[in-house]
Formats: C-alpha cells, structure tokens, sequence
C-alpha cells in the first residue's frame, strides 16, 4: 500500500469527463445511426471503465503484478465472448457436411 | 482483491455473453424493448454511481492521509449515493411490474410479434441488474462496517487495507453499471 496521495483535482477532472461521456453517449443513442449506435455506445463505455480504473482504482500506480492481473480478467472476457460469439456467428456459413448419408 | 474482481469478471462475463448471443440472435425484438427502459432514470443513477465513486476515491484519499472526520465524512456520503441508486432501482423495478414486463405467466408486450423474445430481454435485465444490485448491496454492508471501524478510530495513514479493497471493489460494482446502462437502456432505444 505505498500509493502516493493524488491530488482532489485529478479525482475531480475524471469525475467530470466521466460525467460528460454519460450525458455523451446519452444524446448519441438519440441519433439514428445504424449499426454505429452499438459502436459508440461500447467505445464510451470502454473510455468510462478505463478512466475509472485508471485513475479512482490506481492502476496507474500500482505494480506490474496488479497491472497483470488486471489485464489477465481482461484477455480472459475477452477470450470468452470471442470464442463463443465467434461460434454462433458463423454457424450456418459452411454448408453441413452430407458424408454420413 | 483484484484476483477477486478478475473471478467477478468472469461472473458478469457470463451474463454479458449471454445477453450478445441473445441480441444477436433477436435483433429487433431487443431494439424494441429497450423503448420501454426509463432512460432518464438510468442515465440519473448513472451520474449517482459516478458521483459514489468521486467520494469512494476521495474517502481512499482521506484515509491515505489519516484524516479520519473527511474518511467517516465521504463513505456516509458514498453510502447515502449507493441507497439512492438501489431507491431509483427499485422504483424502475416497480415500473416494470405495472406495465406486466416481467417475464412470466403475467408477462404481456405491447409488440405481441416478440412477446417470446422480448421475454427474454427482460429476463436478463432482471438477472444482470439484479446481480448488479446485489453487489451494491454488499457494499453497502461492507460500507457501514468501515464506517464502524473509522469511528472507533481503526484505520491510519500507514494501515488503511480495508478502505482500500472495498474501494475497488465499490468501483468495480460501478463499472458493471457502465456497461449495463448503455447495453440494456441505450442501444436501439430510437427505433
């Protein structure tokens, strides 16, 4: 536990742009953009997550083992949606194969 | 703790690609139920979450300094927000139980085309905010309990542990919320 204090103002300042990106991806879902909506709305919410964990959990300063185990929850997701969207995806783009007829 | 909060990871990753293979599979059934999430209220407790986890960070910070008016001071603060969140919660739930959205025997949608599907959405609303608002319960034991202890005087600039996990997890529980809120409220509520 050898964090040094952080200033209120850096706190403050990511409150704020957290804030702004709420009231961001808010207007943005009101526009009709298609498929870009799902886009902007994950991309803000990535934006959002990482400043929070950034900077109010203190992974900037925190060791090279927490940054790994950070980034290990994260390759784990992201293993998981991958594979498994990756499967439902593509069922259906090979024609089932007809050998056992 | 964050070995912990990589297994709580996973635990909502379930959930998450649960809700993508369903979107996926039902695309405009979920665009239409998203219509009917308040997304006033979300966006609100949205700011709530964010504002609990400003005093979060800030009662980290009192602590690290040993200041222990401003420590008790911002986790009261950050437990009154957390109540506010679930109250808001709560209400929404009610909302849906007056307009028959909860699935079931009740369950009545007003696009009858995805009354199966839109059952389905809603089932995952209410197991992922659900879950959600049980986390936020959690903490919000885990809150009063280092108010306990920062009143008895426990915690000092050179041991303050406790503050320091519940912290992160208290952030942790506000992230999951970033994600709900744009999947569950946001996207398609336009169509």
């Amino acid at each position: 536990m050898t964090h040094h204090v952080v200033p209120v103002r850096v706190y403050v300042s990511v409150f704020l742009a957290l804030i702004v990106l709420t009231f961001t991806t808010v207007a943005v879902s009101e526009l009709e953009l298609g498929e870009l909506n799902v886009v902007v709305a994950i991309t803000i919410a990535v934006i959002k997550a990482s400043l929070v964990v950034w900077f109010f959990m203190h992974l900037n300063q925190s060791t090279s083992m927490t940054k790994l185990f950070a980034g290990a929850g994260l390759f784990w997701i992201a293993i998981l949606l991958t594979f498994v969207f990756s499967d439902y995806v593509s069922r259906g783009w090979v024609p089932r194969a007809v050998w056992w007829r | 703790m964050w070995v912990f909060l990589v297994t709580e990871v996973m635990f909502f990753g379930g959930m998450f690609c649960s809700y993508m293979i369903y979107r996926n599979m039902y695309p405009e059934a979920f665009a239409s139920t998203s219509r009917y999430m308040n997304v006033m209220l979300g966006a609100f407790n949205t700011a709530v979450l964010i504002c609990s986890s400003l005093t979060m960070a800030l009662a980290v910070r009192s602590s690290q300094l040993g200041q222990r008016k401003a420590l008790i001071w911002f986790l009261v603060l950050t437990l009154l927000l957390g109540c506010v969140f679930l109250g808001i919660k709560a209400v929404e739930y009610h909302e849906k139980w007056v307009d028959h959205h909860i699935p079931g025997p009740g369950f009545h949608f007003e696009d009858t085309r995805y009354t199966q599907h839109a059952q389905i959405l809603f089932f995952l609303y209410f197991a992922m905010t659900g879950m959600h608002a049980v986390h936020m319960i959690v903490g919000a034991g885990l809150l009063t309990w280092l108010i306990w202890m920062a009143e008895r005087n426990r915690f000092s600039s050179s041991w303050y542990t406790p503050v320091e996990m519940i912290g992160l997890y208290w952030h942790f529980v506000d992230i999951v919320w970033i994600f709900l809120f744009p999947l569950l409220y946001l996207i398609g509520h336009t169509k």
